[in-house]
């Protein structure tokens, strides 16, 4: 299948899988739809995940603590699918549970779940000749991360062989929430603009609707993934899905933008 | 007496950051750029002779190279088997191996114009090590250490403070090398810009494990012409232990074309063979990527990295440089076990028999040769590197061999 935006601008949500538990996971997950996002991001947990801030951290200590492995992210993922067709599925996740199930089980069963799009944190265009080819087979889409600090003649690899969107990191740093919109995401997508014609999602540090409507200026969507990794840690279990789906929906509510960019 | 007809290319050299089906470059994208510079700058010092010269004289007046090959012949009478020498990498300035890459990292980070240092330290040896060089050199230096780590090795978190340093505890995971990785790249990764990171083995992405290894190359290059000098021949087997692997790269490089010496890497054996128990990747791992390279990993049937245990922190690491790993799979180099009391028990011997005092993490390869010297023939000769000095471990010893105090 293919992601689509059918917004403007498009929201994706990234989730920590297993935080606190699945069951929770997919009622948040639902809720999130509901609420408007265009794209999940499911995040698998790993032991490891070294991009990520503290937020993003405890979440994942927490779902691996419980237990939370791939397989569960697909089986969530293939239930979202039946219940919410048109939802975009990216599994999001560190290299090494990928490689454990193996490149060609993970795309077969991502496949099969309903899975649209793989972003793999840790994996740059350089190394994913065998990874894109195990998409490709099974009609994955290959998300790669664009960085501030990547030279034009890697923005225009990172756009050649991505596919579905691209996710431009606003900042230079690991995810966490931030006060403002970093100077460095503009130009970023200006760049990106020269060799792609696939909507940029811009991600890392967006965290209210300000964020979001200086995002809409120039990019495609907005991706929120601490903000609501935190929400969800200050949230009882009980609580959270109708705290999450509020919170999303206050996304998209028009607010005077240019004071947020920094 | 070498026989040149049955040397060899290393395995390795053919694709750059590749060894076989190791090594490679798995990270973050925002790391790429530097990651790019820094391969780039490093080429670009390997093909400058004052980058060498200036290296080679630190080596020499500030670091205390070349250091010496000594033939342990208590320690040798006492096992009754294979002659033993230890290559004396405890006596470097600051007492471990771990200053020769340092010094040439800094060289490489100042040529760079990187002010800020950053670095992660288990035993806290690479990290005594990288708060000295940033002193040389009046660089800015931030240290990443496992709480774990910083309560074990508490006197080297004193030292590294003491030349300046900031050392700054992480208290996620199991509170020890990994996790002060993990901290770093983060680091890293924010300040990518301005900052340099000195990692401390043999790990990590391309080019690092390259790098550090041709950093280390010295001790090999030291001990084979050594050898060849006090004995008239190559040893029978090498012996280093193995952490990340560079004090055992280092010692095994150049030996690596010579057929006919065994390459014996000795890993942290624990309390038990049970996953959580050691730190013995070839035992108990399998192939995986973490914190940027592909190699031997322990870890879970999910892809979760386990936690690791050894009684000597610089040992203490779930995964292995890739060059090991290559070594391993083509069984050019055999990579055993030694466990916590049989490293505190060398500890006690070398000491003893010699009146040196080798590092928990050294003590590790100590113990592999104790086991097979015996069995020897009294001709056979096995070269141990001594990768550093135990006094940074006074505190453990006292405790696990409970030695009385005042
Ligand atoms: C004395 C000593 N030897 C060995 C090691 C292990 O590292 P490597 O395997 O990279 O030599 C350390 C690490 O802290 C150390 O301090």
């Amino acid at each position: 299948m293919a992601i689509h935006f059918h917004n403007q601008p498009g929201l994706v949500v990234y989730l920590t899988i297993g935080d606190p538990d699945l069951a929770t996971s997919k009622r948040i997950a639902l809720a999130a739809i509901d609420a408007g996002a265009d794209v999940l991001e499911l995040g698998v947990p790993f032991s490891d995940p070294l991009a990520d801030g503290p937020v993003i951290q405890r979440a994942s200590e927490r779902a691996v603590h419980n237990g939370t492995s791939m397989e569960d992210v697909l089986a969530l993922a293939s239930s979202l699918r039946k219940e919410r067709p048109s939802v975009g599925l990216v599994i999001f996740s560190y290299l090494n549970p990928i490689l454990r199930m193996g490149m060609e089980s993970f795309a077969a069963a991502a496949e099969k779940a309903g899975v649209d799009a793989v972003l793999v944190t840790d994996l740059t265009v350089e190394e994913s000749e065998e990874y894109r080819a195990a998409l490709r087979k099974h009609r994955l889409q290959p998300i790669f991360l664009a960085a501030p600090t990547s030279p034009d003649d890697r923005l225009a690899r990172i756009a050649e062989v991505s596919e579905g969107f691209i996710y431009a990191i606003s900042r230079v740093g690991i995810t966490g929430a931030q006060q403002q919109v970093a100077g460095d995401a503009r130009e970023l997508v200006t760049r990106l603009r020269r060799y792609t014609k696939l909507p940029i999602a811009l991600g890392f540090g967006i965290s209210n609707a300000a964020h979001v409507a200086v995002v809409a200026e120039y990019a495609d969507a907005a991706v929120v993934g601490s903000a609501i990794v935190a929400l969800i840690e200050q949230s009882s279990a009980q609580e959270a899905p109708t705290a999450v789906g509020k919170f999303i929906a206050a996304l998209r509510t028009p607010v005077a933008s240019k004071s947020a960019v920094s | 007496m070498i026989d040149e007809t049955v040397k060899e290319m290393p395995s390795s050299a053919t694709v750059p950051g590749r060894f076989d089906a190791y090594g490679g470059r798995y990270v973050p994208e925002t790391l790429m750029a530097a990651l790019q510079e820094l391969e780039v700058a490093y080429a670009d010092a390997q093909r400058d002779p004052a980058f060498a010269s200036e290296l080679s004289t630190l080596l020499h007046h500030y670091a205390g190279r070349p250091t010496p090959l000594y033939f342990a012949s208590r320690l040798t009478e006492s096992l009754g088997g294979a002659k033993i020498y230890l290559k004396r990498e405890d006596l470097l300035h600051t007492g471990a191996h771990k200053i020769n890459n340092c010094l040439g990292q800094g060289l490489l980070a100042r040529r760079m114009g990187k002010r800020r240092i950053i670095a992660e330290t288990g035993a806290g040896q690479h990290g005594v090590a990288t708060a000295t060089v940033c002193a040389l050199f009046g660089m800015e230096c931030i240290v990443y250490m496992g709480q774990e780590d910083m309560r074990r090795q508490e006197l080297n978190v004193y030292r590294m403070r003491l030349l300046g340093a900031e050392v700054r505890g992480v208290s996620a995971g199991s509170a020890t090398l990994k996790d002060a990785i993990n901290e770093a790249m983060r680091d890293w990764v924010v300040n990518v810009r301005t900052t340099h990171y000195l990692l401390g083995s043999v790990l990590g992405a391309h080019p690092y494990p390259t790098m550090v290894r041709n950093f280390h190359r010295v001790i090999g290059i030291e001990a084979r012409q050594q050898m060849l000098e006090m004995e008239g021949r190559l040893p029978n087997a090498v012996l280093a232990c193995v952490g990340g692997g560079s004090n055992a790269i280092g010692a095994f490089y150049e030996f690596i074309p010579d057929k006919n010496v065994r390459l014996i890497g000795v890993e942290a054996g624990g309390r038990g063979s049970a996953l959580g128990d050691h730190a013995a990747r070839f035992q108990g791992g399998s192939p995986g990527v973490l914190q940027g390279t592909y190699s031997y990993v322990l870890q879970d049937d999910a892809g979760q990295i386990s936690n690791t245990h050894s009684v000597s922190a610089g040992l203490d690491y779930a995964s292995v440089g890739p060059e090991h790993a290559a070594l391993h799979d083509s069984g050019r180099a055999e990579y055993v076990s030694a466990s916590d009391d049989a490293a505190l028990q060398a500890t006690v011997r070398l000491a003893r028999t010699e009146g040196i005092l080798p590092a928990l993490e050294s003590a590790h390869a100590v113990a592999e040769a104790v086991r097979i010297a015996p069995a020897m023939d009294r001709n056979d000769i096995l070269l141990i590197n001594v990768s550093g000095r135990g006094d940074k471990d006074m505190g453990i010893l006292a405790r696990e061999l409970k030695l009385q105090g005042a």
